[in-house]
């Protein structure tokens, strides 16, 4: 897996993605620039394209903290309950203020998702029974619990139909000005990468990191803070995106090792090209109507995930 | 020279150790022996910080180690424990990489780098520097892990029961290379041991603790006789001379 075809594709993908949809634009348009296409271009492919380069590395990266700091494959944003704690605070800041502002959401949803991923942590620790498919069943059956509170108060409130839109993820309504947000995720990708090898040392465990001098416990906080950060900007303007997290780190995992210093900038292409291809089938394989993400990568997804469980099984 | 001063440990109301004094001498290795539950781990981890004592002091070369930063004490004493880390897939040379993480903050520079590789020929690696250290088997995973605290670079160097799920071969190719860190580059090692034959063999020193005390301290000979095994284990044990060892015949006693 080098990272140059990984560059390559990705840029391939991305011109592709830029130039598939309902409105047919080519290269050629955007020489005129008051053009309508040019006016679509920017206002809706370019968002588009940002949203899910952004979105597939951010989430991919949040795994890969997430497995790392866990020690265990297959936790992720979402098997550790983190996407249904950001949502039920999606939901109380709906609740609580009645026009919040994005930044209000964003503010109340980050303290639900980083609340939520603390508390996985901590079942986490007392677990005595630590079986590499038991602890994610563990996060999964979290999570229910709270999208099932989630559920409840919506289903109470009459905000079932408002709260369903963050419950797919749905590229189609990116467009400029309600995106931005996402742009959080590039800072958080940088401290990643300036932590990476305190992450892949307490990835080893507290006596291993405390051996080397490393404080293991406000590392693991720091990541699950950057890994909250990034699941709410995601999920407040994509919506869920299930799986991503989980299955990218792992495929590269096999490629390239556990050493986050190398193997981040592989995980955040990968997590970006398999969303764009994705996104891209999503929308050519009901055209003109589109498959929302979330089913997609859903769909792709979990089959990735059965083969690996398998994988992980026959060698085990 | 490691000082423990009146060290104890309670979990509730029970000591798991209990007002231990021990000195740990530079240059030799000491041995920790005693029947399970002893103390002997949790001794261990409260030296090398791992675990907060309740009462009592560590002093290392008359530093009291809990005023000490954790980056100062990493670069002076270092801990292995029974690695159950194995689902982490890094290289031998990554891996050995990490023992500079006290001096470089992961970044190498030229002699961090000279340092590594020389552990890790140290420990006869080299050749296999790039192999994941979930694909190795459980003494050369050893090795490298070994390689890693030599790459630390500490005076003082502690174990706790490195031998576990070793096989004869490498359990003693284990215990000779410690035995080379002691001669040939000055360390001080420290060693959780269940088997008192190997205590026996290659320790300078053996420290018995029973029931969270130390009931025996002393030079390996004189701990290394019927009557005090008798009260460190309850078990009549022989002693053979073979080849100038002293070899504990505790298998039928």
């Amino acid at each position: 897996m080098k990272k140059r075809y990984l560059i390559i594709a990705l840029i391939l993908l991305s011109f592709l993605s830029l130039f598939v949809g309902v409105s047919h634009i080519t290269p050629m348009d955007l020489l005129d620039f008051k053009s309508e296409e040019t006016e679509i271009f920017l206002i809706s492919r370019l968002p588009r394209l940002v949203a899910i380069l952004l979105a597939g590395a951010g989430m991919s990266i949040a795994g890969l903290i997430m497995q790392q700091l866990s020690r265990n494959k297959f936790v992720s944003p979402t098997t550790a309950g983190t996407l249904d704690a950001t949502r039920l605070g999606i939901l109380v800041s709906m609740l609580l203020f009645t026009n919040a502002s994005m930044l209000e959401k964003m503010a109340v949803a980050f303290a639900f998702a980083l609340a939520g991923t603390l508390l996985f942590m901590q079942i986490l620790d007392r677990i005595k029974f630590k079986d590499a498919i038991f602890i994610p069943l563990v996060g999964l059956m979290f999570g229910n619990i709270l999208s099932s509170i989630t559920t409840f108060f919506a289903y109470k409130s009459n905000v079932i139909q408002n709260m369903s839109a963050w419950l797919q993820g749905d590229f189609s309504m990116i467009m400029k000005g309600r995106y931005e947000l996402l742009y959080i995720s590039i800072p958080v990708l940088i401290i990643t990468y300036l932590y990476a090898n305190r992450f892949t040392v307490a990835g080893m465990g507290e006596d291993f990191s405390k051996n080397l001098g490393l404080a293991y416990k406000r590392i693991v906080n720091i990541g699950l803070i950057l890994v909250a950060l990034i699941t709410t900007t995601v999920v407040l303007t994509v919506g869920m995106i299930p799986f991503l997290g989980l299955i990218i780190p792992n495929i590269v995992s096999i490629f390239k090792g556990d050493h986050l210093q190398k193997t981040l900038p592989h995980t955040a292409l990968l997590g970006a090209i398999f969303l764009l291809i994705c996104d891209i089938l999503g929308r050519v394989l009901i055209y003109p109507y589109e498959i929302s993400i979330s089913l997609m990568v859903g769909v792709i997804g979990s089959g990735i995930f059965l083969y690996l469980l398998f994988r992980r099984k026959a060698y085990a | 020279m490691i000082q423990v001063r009146e060290l104890s440990k309670f979990y509730g109301k029970k000591a798991v150790v209990e007002k231990v004094n021990v000195n740990i001498h530079r240059g030799k290795i000491t041995s920790f022996i005693g029947p399970n539950g002893a103390g002997k781990s949790t001794l261990l981890s409260m030296v090398s910080r791992l675990l907060d004592a309740d009462t009592g002091e560590v002093l290392v070369d008359n530093d009291n180690v809990k005023k000490m930063k954790s980056n100062d004490f990493s670069k002076r004493v270092s801990i292995l424990r029974q690695s159950n880390f194995m689902n982490v897939r890094l290289t031998i040379r990554e891996l050995v990489s990490f023992g500079r993480f006290p001096h470089s903050k992961g970044h190498l520079n030229a002699q961090d780098i000279r340092i590594v590789e020389q552990a890790m020929e140290y420990m006869e690696l080299l050749d296999m520097q790039h192999e994941y250290l979930d694909e190795l088997s459980g003494g050369q995973r050893q090795r490298a892990f070994i390689a890693m605290v030599i790459a630390q670079d500490t005076d003082y160097i502690l174990l706790d029961e490195p031998l576990n799920n070793l096989d004869m071969k490498h359990s003693v190719q284990i215990m000779k290379i410690l035995r080379r860190l002691v001669e040939d580059l000055g360390k001080t090692v420290v060693i959780v041991l269940h088997d008192i034959n190997f205590a026996s063999v290659y320790s300078d020193r053996i420290v018995a603790l029973k029931d969270g005390r130390v009931v025996k301290d002393g030079p390996t000979d004189e701990i290394i006789n019927s009557d005090a095994l008798k009260e460190i284990y309850d078990m009549d044990i022989p002693i053979q001379k073979m080849n100038n060892c002293n070899i504990c015949v505790y298998f039928n006693s």
